[in-house]
C-alpha cells in the first residue's frame, strides 16, 4: 500500500473536507458517550438545543465564538506563513491584563469613543509584545517557536497573576484575586440587549473579512504565504524573510492579544487567571479546521463554541462530563489532519 | 548570601531535587528516543497527564503501584501509536500532529477521570509509593539520607538514563536508531526498515513519558487532578536540546533543572517582599535560555520533523 498525490483536487473535495471531519470526530466521541451509557443521539440533540434552542443560548453561543474566532485568526495567519505560534493563549491573557490595566488606570475617566479603541490597541500590542519574542529567539538563535511560545504561555498567565495578586488587584473583590474593573464607559456595548453578546462579534467577523482581503488580495500577505510554502524560494525571490515573518508575529500576537482586550471589554470588564477555558489552544484548533482559512475560521469557531456552550446543559442532564466538549474539539483536530490527508493523497496498491 | 548556602547545605534541597528531577528524566527520555528516530512528539504533555490519569486510576480499583506504572507505560504506548501512525504512515506535520495528541490526551483522561471519580469536595486519594533504602547506600554519610528519602521509580528512572545511553550509543539498535534519525534513505539501504524503528521509537518513547506523568500520581502526590502536569512535557521538550539528543546529558539536564527548581521553592519561603509569582515562573523562563544557549550548538537529527515516504527525496 502506497499514497499518491491526487493531480486534480474537485472544489466539493475541499469543502466537504471540514465538515467530514466533523462527522467523523462527533463518531468518535459518540463512542465514548455510548461507552459512558447516555443516549448519543439524545445527547448530541441535548447540545445543539443548549446552543441554539433559546435567545439567550445563541446569544452565548455567539458570545462564546467571539474570542475564538480572534484566536482562532491568529493561529491561522501565523500558520499560513509557519510562524508555529502556540502562545495564542499567553497573548489572551497579556492582551486582556494590558487592557485592564491600562482601562482601569490611565483611560478610566476617558469617554468611550476615545478609550475603546485605544483599549483595544493596548491588548493587541500586548499580544504582539509577546510573540514577537519567540520569533526573535527563532532568528537570532534558530530556537523553535512551538516550544518557546509554548512555554511562555506559563509565564504570561503567572504575569498576570502576580498583577492581579498585587498593583492591579481589585480591593473590593473580597480578597479575590481579580483586577480593577476597566470604567463602564469603556465596555464595548451590547450587540442584541439583554443579553452578553457584545460588539466584539461584529468586530471579530470584519476582522475575518479583513484578514481575507490582506492575505488574498495584498503584497504583505502574498509574501506571508510565500514564507510559508518555502522560506528559501521566498528568499530567492526577493521576499524580506525576517521583515515578513515579524509582521506576521505582530498580526497574529496583535489578533491573540485583541481577544484578550475583546473578553474584557465586552463580558467581564476585569481579569481573573481563569478568564479563558483554553481560547488560544482551542483556537489552533479552529484554524485547522478552517483549512488556515480566514473565513473558514468564523465557522469554526461557532462549531467549537456550539461543542462548549451546548455541551454544559447536556452535561446536567446526562451526567456525562463536560470534557467530553473538549474530547470532540481535539478529535476533529485529528480527523481534520487525516482527512485533509486524504484530500490531497489517494491510496495505491 | 547565607540563606543561599544554608539552603544549598540542606539534605532536603538534595532529596527534593531527585524527586522534582524524576518525571523529566522519564519524559526527556522518552522525547528523545523519539527524536533521536527523527519524530518530534509534542504529544507529551497530553501523555504524561494521561499517564498520570491512567495509573492513579489503576491503582484506585485495586491494581498495585507497580501495575499502575504498567498500565501508564502501555496507555502511553498506545497514545504513541496514534502518533506514529499520523507522522510516520501519513507523514503529516509533526508539530500540528502532536499538538492534536497532547489536546486529545488531556482532555480525554480529564473526561474519563471525571466520568468514573465524580466530582467531589475532597479528591480520593491512594497510598502512594514509599520511600526505599538501599542496604549500603544508607549509611553514607550526607548522601545517604537523600537517597534513602527516594521511591522505587526514581531508581528506574536513573537506571533508565544509563540503559538508554547504552543502547543508544554502543548497540546496534542504537545505531539503526540514529541512522533513521540521520538519514532514513541510507538506514533503509542498510536494511533498516526506517518506518518499524520510527514507530518503535515513538511507541516506547511515549510509554516512557506517560510513566514519568504516572510518577506525579504514584509517587509525588497521591491523587490526579487536571492541569497537574504543568507544563513539565513542554519543559522536557526543551532539555531534549539542552541535552544534544544525548542520554547522559538528559539526565544531568533534568538534575540541574530539578536542582533550579527545588532551590526557587525554598528561596520562596525563605525571602520576602518577592511575589511568589516572579519564582514560579523561574523553570519555564530557564528552559527558554536553555534553549537559547544550546540551540546553535546542538547536533539535531538531520532528518527530525522530515516524513519518510520509501522512493520520494
Amino acid at each position: 500500500m502506497r499514497f499518491e498525490r491526487r493531480e486534480h483536487r474537485p472544489l466539493a473535495l475541499i469543502i466537504l473536507t471540514p465538515p467530514l471531519a466533523i462527522a467523523a470526530a462527533l463518531v468518535l466521541s459518540g463512542l465514548l458517550i455510548a461507552t459512558a451509557g447516555a443516549p448519543v443521539m439524545e445527547a448530541y440533540w441535548r447540545i445543539l438545543v443548549g446552543a441554539f434552542g433559546s435567545r439567550l443560548s445563541a446569544t452565548e453561543t455567539l458570545t462564546r465564538a467571539t474570542p475564538l474566532m480572534l484566536t482562532g485568526l491568529a493561529a491561522a495567519v501565523a500558520f499560513r506563513a509557519r510562524v508555529w505560534n502556540i502562545g495564542g493563549e499567553g497573548q489572551f491573557y497579556l492582551g486582556a491584563i494590558a487592557t485592564a490595566a491600562v482601562g482601569s488606570q490611565l483611560l478610566a475617566g476617558a469617554p468611550g469613543y476615545l478609550s475603546i479603541p485605544l483599549l483595544l490597541l493596548s491588548g493587541a500590542v500586548a499580544g504582539m509584545i509577546l510573540l514577537i519574542m519567540p520569533l526573535w529567539l527563532r532568528l537570532r538563535f534558530s530556537v523553535d517557536e512551538v516550544v518557546t511560545s509554548l512555554l511562555l504561555n506559563f509565564v504570561a498567565v503567572l504575569v498576570v497573576s502576580m498583577l492581579i495578586d498585587g498593583p492591579l488587584k481589585d480591593p473590593l473583590a473580597f480578597g479575590w484575586p481579580q483586577s480593577q474593573s476597566v470604567a463602564d464607559a469603556a465596555m464595548l456595548p451590547k450587540l442584541v440587549a439583554r443579553s452578553r453578546l457584545h460588539w466584539g462579534f461584529a468586530i471579530a467577523l470584519v476582522l475575518a473579512f479583513v484578514v481575507h482581503f490582506v492575505q488574498s488580495r495584498t503584497v504583505f500577505g502574498l509574501k506571508s504565504r510565500a514564507a510559508g510554502l518555502s522560506p528559501e524560494g521566498a528568499v530567492f525571490a526577493g521576499v524580506p524573510l525576517a521583515r515578513t515573518l515579524f509582521l506576521v508575529a505582530c498580526l497574529s500576537g496583535g489578533l491573540a492579544g485583541l481577544a484578550g482586550a475583546v473578553e474584557v471589554l465586552g463580558v467581564k470588564g476585569y481579569v481573573t487567571t481563569d478568564l479563558s477555558p483554553g481560547f488560544g489552544y482551542s483556537g489552533i484548533v479552529v484554524a485547522m479546521l478552517a483549512g488556515l482559512h480566514p473565513l473558514g475560521v468564523v465557522l469554526a469557531a461557532l462549531f467549537t463554541a456550539t461543542m462548549f456552550v451546548g455541551a454544559d446543559g447536556m452535561s446536567r442532564a446526562l451526567k456525562i462530563p463536560t470534557y467530553i466538549a473538549d474530547v470532540t474539539v481535539a478529535l476533529s483536530l485529528i480527523t481534520m489532519l487525516v482527512a485533509v490527508f486524504f484530500a490531497q493523497y489517494r491510496i495505491r496498491r | 548570601m547565607s540563606i543561599v548556602l544554608d539552603i544549598i547545605a540542606s539534605a532536603g534541597l538534595w532529596a527534593a531535587v531527585l524527586r522534582i528531577a524524576t518525571p523529566l528524566i522519564f519524559g526527556t527520555l522518552g522525547a528523545l528516543l523519539c527524536e533521536r528516530a527523527g519524530v518530534l512528539n509534542l504529544g507529551i504533555e497530553g501523555i504524561m497527564t494521561f499517564g498520570a490519569m491512567a495509573g492513579w486510576l489503576a491503582v484506585y480499583h485495586g491494581a498495585d503501584l507497580w501495575t499502575g506504572l504498567l498500565v501508564a507505560a502501555l496507555a502511553g504506548g498506545v497514545f504513541g501509536l496514534l502518533h506514529a501512525a499520523l507522522t510516520v504512515t501519513l507523514g503529516l506535520s509533526q508539530h500540528v500532529s502532536g499538538l492534536g495528541v497532547t489536546l486529545f490526551a488531556s482532555s480525554f483522561s480529564y473526561y474519563l477521570f471525571r466520568l468514573i471519580v465524580p466530582l467531589s469536595g475532597s479528591p480520593p486519594t491512594i497510598e502512594p509509593f514509599a520511600p526505599v533504602t538501599v542496604p549500603g547506600l544508607a549509611d553514607l554519610p550526607f548522601v545517604g539520607p537523600i537517597l534513602s528519602a527516594q521511591t522505587p521509580p526514581t531508581y528506574l528512572a536513573l537506571l533508565l538514563a544509563l540503559l538508554l545511553a547504552y543502547v543508544v550509543f554502543r548497540t546496534p539498535l542504537g545505531l539503526a536508531i540514529r541512522m533513521t534519525g540521520e538519514n532514513p534513505h541510507a538506514a533503509e539501504a542498510q536494511g533498516v526498515n526506517p518506518m518499524a524503528v520510527r514507530y518503535g521509537a515513538v511507541i516506547v518513547g511515549s510509554a516512557l513519558m506517560a510513566v514519568g506523568g504516572a510518577f506525579l500520581t504514584l509517587s509525588a502526590f497521591n491523587s490526579f487532578f487536571p492541569t497537574m502536569v504543568q507544563g513539565r512535557g513542554w519543559i522536557c521538550i526543551a532539555l531534549v536540546v539542552f541535552a544534544s539528543w544525548r542520554p547522559g546529558r538528559a539526565l544531568f539536564g533534568a538534575l540541574l533543572f530539578a536542582f533550579f527548581d527545588a532551590f526557587q521553592l525554598r528561596l520562596q519561603t525563605a525571602v520576602d517582599g518577592v511575589p511568589y509569582q516572579v519564582f514560579l515562573m523561574t523553570p519555564y523562563i530557564l528552559s527558554i535560555v536553555a534553549l537559547c544557549v544550546m540551540a546553535r550548538r546542538a547536533r539535531v537529527p538531520q532528518a527530525l520533523m522530515q516524513p519518510y515516504r520509501r522512493g520520494e527525496r
